[in-house]
């Protein structure tokens, strides 16, 4: 914990940093390390290329799979090629509803999605599918997820063409506890 | 297998691991172990090191593309052969196997492995971030990436196939038997915590050193259910180096080198989601029966760590690691994926990882834990801490694994710890054991003492 201290120090000039750009940080092992604000921002083209189909189908409320062509692996993830033969897959349609495979409630998380916790992530099966589709869970807390329970897929009005424009909500059980749902 | 040379540790250094090392630049870090494992060995010349292979993670960390090359160059090492190691969260395990080749094939005779990371460099979030886009970036880092919630996912399903269906099974309602798998899974999880927390209070180097309670281990702030902080690895600063050489070389240097006995790797999946169901590869003491009704390895057990056991043993002459193994240190980023790797590398069948806890069997012999524990130090794994205690400095940390390693197979931890206090006795030989990316990326390395 004195471990802990130390760097909460070292915070603090993490801190002022942001606002002068600059400081010195006196180092209890008897250094004094100037350290500077060194900002990167970047905004990169990216194509979805062969996964493509899949986010405009998104878009449209639709979710797509794919199916090896020779072995016929189904896939809810979608790739364009099998991972069991190297074969090419051709895409069909996957049911809006399934069941969560395993789930957990975040409370922390990447910079990006932090102002969104707590939320539930899930991994979605569905009937005679062999993969998974990992997508949020809404509509319930982490009380009442468990695995094995029905699931049907949401979408997002505005499509921003991210796979988080389709989320996943429980199917029957919302009268189950008044604690559930946000 | 074709002819290869035998490869020894001959030396190895490493930084204290912190939060933040703003007196020190990634270079500095790594001269600071490469010194201290040279003067373990004074009869080694710079000049005799023949290549190097340089491992760490993230570019996004590093800010500083060729930062392997700025290590070499720092160390005086240019114009020798050198490499970058990266294999997410098995870099450094994977960059001792990539020394071991240089070696192995007859190509070198004395190679230096080093590895860093500098995660100080963004707040605790951000490092989430990075860390999280060595995930699929189409389809599962936007659905709010972070790995401990991945690893989560994995272990709610790790959860439910083995104590929902076999000690919970007759619990009728589904919903209340998942809650009390879930429950009992968290104690055994804080035990692990425990253990790796107080092993550490004996380890200099390590970063969270805390003569941790189950009450502690059990009460702290969840971070992805059922992970808590004191089940979580946190970020670090730090460097590890290791000296490897020939066994034509080996001998003029020190009279105490380790053999690297057996490399193995794994692989499997980047997204969870694909992870496929078939049947467990296994080893010769398990039968295809006992595991009929497993589809494996799913998102619950890690396929790539079983792979690369299966090698490592294969190549060590391992038929019996319980037995034939004193102590293991493996990549316990959580407290949950150290269960699953005992599983995997053959600790026990997969489903008994948490007896295995329950029953004692990974603690020290000589160490308190405030715990009760019929079978303590049948086999100690993480006797250093581990990453939960140790840190995580990604680049650095499997190559930490192997001079802790290195030093418990000399019998010099007294030596090096300042206290001989996590110094398995008799220590013959012992497995390290690195993993990235939800188990995409496993190494395994057998090391024997003389």
């Amino acid at each position: 914990m004195a471990e802990l201290k130390k760097f909460n120090k070292f915070r603090e000039v993490m801190r002022e940093i942001q606002k002068s750009g600059a400081a010195v940080y006196r180092n209890p092992v008897g250094t004094n390390d100037l350290v500077i604000l060194s900002p990167y921002n970047i905004k990169y083209v990216h194509s979805y290329a062969e996964d493509s189909p899949f986010f405009l189908a998104l878009a449209k409320g639709k979710l797509l799979g794919s199916e090896c062509t020779k072995c016929h692996h189904k896939y809810a993830t979608p790739r364009s090629h099998c991972m069991e033969c190297g074969s090419e897959t051709k895409w069909f349609d996957l049911p809006l509803e399934g069941r969560v495979h395993s789930w957990t409630t975040c409370y922390f998380g990447s910079e990006e999605f932090l102002k969104e916790t707590p939320f539930n992530l899930a991994l979605v099966e569905f009937d005679g599918v062999d993969t998974l589709l990992l997508s949020r869970l809404d509509g319930v807390k982490q009380e009442g997820v468990y695995i094995g329970m029905k699931v049907k897929a949401e979408f997002r009005k505005k499509p921003r063409y991210l796979i988080s424009d389709v989320h996943f909500v429980p199917l029957v059980e919302k009268k189950v506890s008044g604690k559930q749902g946000k | 297998m074709p002819a290869q040379r035998r490869v020894y540790a001959i030396s190895g250094g490493v930084t204290k691991f912190a939060k933040a090392h703003p007196e020190m630049d990634f270079r500095l870090m790594v001269k600071r172990a490469y010194d201290y494992a040279m003067k373990d060995v004074p009869k080694l010349k710079q000049s005799e090191i023949e290549s190097s292979r340089i491992s760490y993670f993230s570019d996004h960390f590093a800010r500083q593309l060729k930062a392997a090359s700025m290590v070499q160059d720092y160390l005086g090492l240019n114009p020798k052969d050198s490499r970058r190691i990266e294999w997410g969260g098995a870099t450094g395990g994977q960059a001792i196997q990539a020394g071991w080749e240089a070696i192995a094939s007859g190509r070198n005779d004395v190679c230096l492995v080093a590895g860093f990371e500098t995660m100080s460099h963004v707040e605790t979030w951000k490092g989430n971030e990075f860390i999280a886009l060595a995930s699929d970036t189409n389809f599962d880092y936007p659905v709010g990436g972070f790995y401990t919630g991945y690893y989560a996912l994995m272990v709610q399903r790790h959860i439910y196939e083995y104590l929902r269906k076999s000690k919970f099974a007759s619990m009728k309602d589904e919903r209340k038997a998942q809650k009390a798998a879930t429950e009992e899974a968290k104690r055994i999880m804080a035990m692990v915590s425990v253990k790796n927390h107080i092993n550490a209070i004996y380890n200099p180097y390590a970063q969270y050193p805390e003569k941790l309670t189950m009450k502690r281990a059990l009460g702290g702030e969840m971070i992805a259910w059922p992970l808590n902080r004191p089940s979580v690895c946190a970020m670090s600063d730090g460097a590890a180096v290791m000296v490897l050489a020939s066994e034509d070389v080996a001998f003029r240097y020190t009279d105490r080198p380790v053999l690297i006995k057996g490399v193995g790797c794994g692989t499997d999946t980047m997204r969870l989601a694909d992870r496929p169901h078939g049947h467990v590869p296994l080893f010769p003491w398990e039968t295809a029966e006992y595991y009929s009704k497993l589809e494996y390895p799913g998102v619950h057990s890690f396929r790539a760590g079983r792979t690369a056991a299966l090698e490592a043993y294969k190549n060590a002459g391992i038929t019996d690691p319980i037995n034939e193994l004193d102590f293991v240190e493996l990549h316990d980023a959580y407290a949950s994926s150290e269960i699953q790797t005992y599983e995997d590398i053959g600790l026990c069948r997969y489903g008994e990882g948490y007896d295995f806890v329950d029953q004692g069997h990974p603690f020290l012999e000589g160490v308190d834990y405030g715990l009760d524990l019929p079978h303590k130090g049948t086999i100690p794994v993480n006797p250093s801490g581990g990453l939960i205690a140790c840190g995580h400095p990604v680049g650095a940390t499997g190559i930490m694994q192997g001079v802790f390693a290195f030093w418990q197979l000399q019998g010099s931890i007294g030596k090096h710890f300042g206290s001989d206090r996590l110094q398995i006795k008799n220590a013959k030989r012992g497995l390290i054991h690195s993993h990235a990316g939800t188990g995409s990326s496993v190494t395994v390395t057998i090391m024997e003492g003389l």
